[in-house]
């Protein structure tokens, strides 16, 4: 089990401002599992995300993570894990304009103190796994939309984390370059990666293995068919 | 640590003119200060060198009756001051600032010495001993310096300088000329100079009176001559010379102390020294003073220029809020953060730092140009100076860089 959230609440605000976004979030996911989260707009998938990729922290519940409680841990461990064991994608990229390609890969292996030597190699073949060999060092107004996602989600994959998460990774593609994308996220899973994936398209969610929905904050599983 | 470098100079390159802006204030202050410190201190040693002269390096060691030296045409010697003798030399020699010392006797010449009906109404006349030439740094312009034979012989043989030369004998050429001293002949042999050409700056009226050298002029007699003319037991004076202009001071006293351990009683007469490097050392102080003044209002253009680093960085912060919250994310630690930014800062106003280091020389060189005052660069200052300039930017940079610390990783991916 690589995460567990046990009566997951979140509540944004607070006194007459308070705005309760997640309700009772239980939720399992065995190592390697392939997970898409659905949901209209506001629901509070991007909170869910957040909370399970540590940026944030939950208001009440318990979140296991590789079988630790790692809640409220302060910054730097919490900072620790997100470099060691996590890799997010976003929607709009995030890539540095005024870095190389192997370069915004390598930001986090900087971050984890690797050698430099190292850190050029390991971006390079996590640029190599996503099928940009030929685009080491393009910078990043030099890329396709399509290529660019692919930049980012190498940047995820570099430290080899336990846990890949996607919020849209494919909103702001076409649906060739999304395509591409979706088939990348296929090749990981099948290598073993734990991966959860925000998605707004049926098309996309289909990839995964498991769906889940979530509408006002609370959480369902639809078991596939 | 070098990739924080390297953000930085990133920031500062694709800002070129809001940083170039940001760092006019840190350089208007940086070059003020360097201006005005370099005037101060070339004012400084301009006063230095008018005072003590250049390169000499010459202490006189005499005796005083308070506060002026004692002359014994007028005075009386009181008895407890014992004649001086060659063999106190090695004493004083051993001193450490000594390099080289010489005994001699000196008079006011007022009346003392002729040529025809020509007189001398200013002057002294100096008993000197063979070292008394290469101690006091002065070389021999014409004729010949004093021979060994002279003093074991008792010649009766003189050198002037060039006023007396021109007092006595107007222009025309003094050597082999017979001179009177207090009625008895003396041949002029040769005329001295001081070795180097050396005439104080004068900027003003007040560095007239202050630097000229009003005591006339000087005749110099073997001292083994000086008994037929004056006392036997006349107690004479002391010329050193230190290793350096700062060692003057050391030199001086120390002779001092060495001549007053022959004296066999106590009163208000003792040997001193003719401090020059403190007397120099009073008038710095009183141009000090005034331009400090100036430095602290350089200081507050380099706050003032400080507050708009912070500006600056504070809006940067805001910029790059995606930035920070992506480099959070991917596992930045909050001090990753403030670093990046510190060392932002730190580099903006030190290459301001630099820069207004090289406004403030080429400000001092003008000043120098237009008031004839010379500058003084002490690499010291501007090596404080451009440290100084950093650490203004750390200190302004120490807010934005914690604000940027603090900045919640999730608002700040959300901001696009
Ligand atoms: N910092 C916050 N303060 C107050 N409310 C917030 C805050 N962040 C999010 N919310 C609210 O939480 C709810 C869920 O937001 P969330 O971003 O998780 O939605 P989402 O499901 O990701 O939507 P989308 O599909 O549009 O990205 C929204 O109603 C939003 O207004
Ligand atoms: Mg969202």
């Amino acid at each position: 089990m690589i995460i567990q959230l046990d009566h997951i609440e979140k509540t944004y605000g607070s006194g007459a401002n308070k705005v309760p976004v997640l309700h009772d979030v239980n939720m399992q996911v065995e190592e390697g599992e392939y997970i898409a989260i659905m949901g209209p707009s506001g629901s509070g998938k991007s909170t869910l995300m957040n909370i399970l990729g540590y940026l944030d922290t939950p208001t009440s519940g318990t979140y296991l993570f590789d079988g630790q409680d790692n809640a409220r841990t302060g910054d730097a461990r919490m900072a620790r894990i997100r470099n060691q064991k996590i890799g997010f994608v976003f929607q709009s990229f995030h890539l540095m304009q005024r870095r190389r390609a192997w370069e915004n890969v390598a930001l986090p292996l900087m971050y984890g103190n690797v050698r430099r030597s190292e850190r050029k190699r390991r971006a390079e073949e996590a640029l190599c796994q996503v099928g940009l060999e030929d685009r080491i060092s393009f910078y990043p107004n030099q890329l396709s939309g399509g290529q660019c996602q692919r930049v980012a989600i190498a940047r995820a994959i570099c430290t080899r984390p336990k846990l890949l998460l996607a919020d849209e990774p494919t909103g702001a593609l076409d649906s060739k370059a999304g395509q591409q994308i979706m088939d990348i996220f296929d090749e990981l899973h099948a290598q073993g990666m734990t991966i959860v994936m925000i998605t707004h398209e049926h098309a996309v969610a289909e990839r995964a293995k498991r769906i889940l929905y979530i509408y006002d904050g609370w959480l369902r599983e639809e078991e596939r068919v | 640590m070098l990739e924080n470098f390297r953000e930085a100079f990133d920031g500062i390159w694709s800002h070129k003119l809001r940083s170039a802006l940001t760092m006019l204030g840190i350089i208007i202050g940086i070059a003020s200060i360097i201006a005005i410190s370099s005037t101060i201190m070339g004012t400084n040693e301009q006063i230095k060198q008018n005072l003590v002269g250049a390169g000499n390096n010459t202490v006189e060691v005499a005796l005083y009756q308070g506060d002026y030296v004692l002359d014994p045409t007028y005075q009386q010697v009181p008895e407890y001051v014992r004649p001086l003798t060659e063999d106190i030399l090695p004493d004083i020699t051993k001193i450490k600032e000594v390099q080289d010392a010489s005994l001699f006797y000196r008079r006011d010449a007022y009346g003392m010495i002729w040529y025809g009906s020509e007189g001398l109404n200013q002057g002294s006349i100096y008993g000197v001993d063979e070292h008394f030439l290469s101690v006091s740094g002065y070389v021999i312009r014409c004729g010949r310096s004093f021979l060994p034979e002279d003093f074991k012989t008792f010649k009766k043989v003189a050198l002037i300088d060039r006023t007396v030369s021109e007092t006595l004998f107007m222009g025309a050429n003094p050597i082999n000329k017979t001179i009177e001293i207090s009625s008895e002949p003396y041949v002029v042999v040769g005329e001295f100079t001081q070795n180097t050409a050396f005439t104080p700056t004068i900027t003003s009226i007040n560095d007239y009176f202050t630097y000229t050298d009003h005591s006339g002029g000087k005749v110099l007699i073997p001292a083994t001559t000086w008994p037929t003319l004056f006392a036997y037991d006349q107690p004479s004076s002391v010329m050193v010379r230190a290793g350096s202009t700062d060692e003057m001071t050391e030199a001086g006293k120390q002779t001092a102390a060495v001549l007053n351990g022959t004296l066999t009683g106590s009163g208000d007469v003792t040997y001193k020294s003719k401090d020059l490097l403190e007397q120099a050392k009073k008038l710095q102080e009183l141009s000090n003073a005034t331009n400090r003044q100036l430095i602290w209002i350089a200081s507050i253009s380099l706050l003032v220029g400080g507050i708009g680093v912070m500006n600056i960085m504070l809006v940067s912060v805001t910029e790059r809020t995606p930035e920070i919250g992506l480099k959070k994310a991917l596992g930045a630690r909050k001090r990753k953060i403030s670093a990046q930014f510190l060392t932002e800062a730190g580099v903006l106003t030190c290459i301001g730092g630099m820069l207004g280091v090289l406004v403030g020389i080429g400000l001092a060189y003008m000043v120098s140009r237009v008031s004839g005052v010379p500058i003084f660069i002490s690499w010291y200052i501007v090596a404080a100076t451009v440290v100084f300039s950093f650490v203004v930017g750390l200190f302004f940079g120490a807010v934005p860089a914690v604000q940027a610390a603090r900045l919640n990783p999730i608002d700040a991916l959300r901001r696009e």
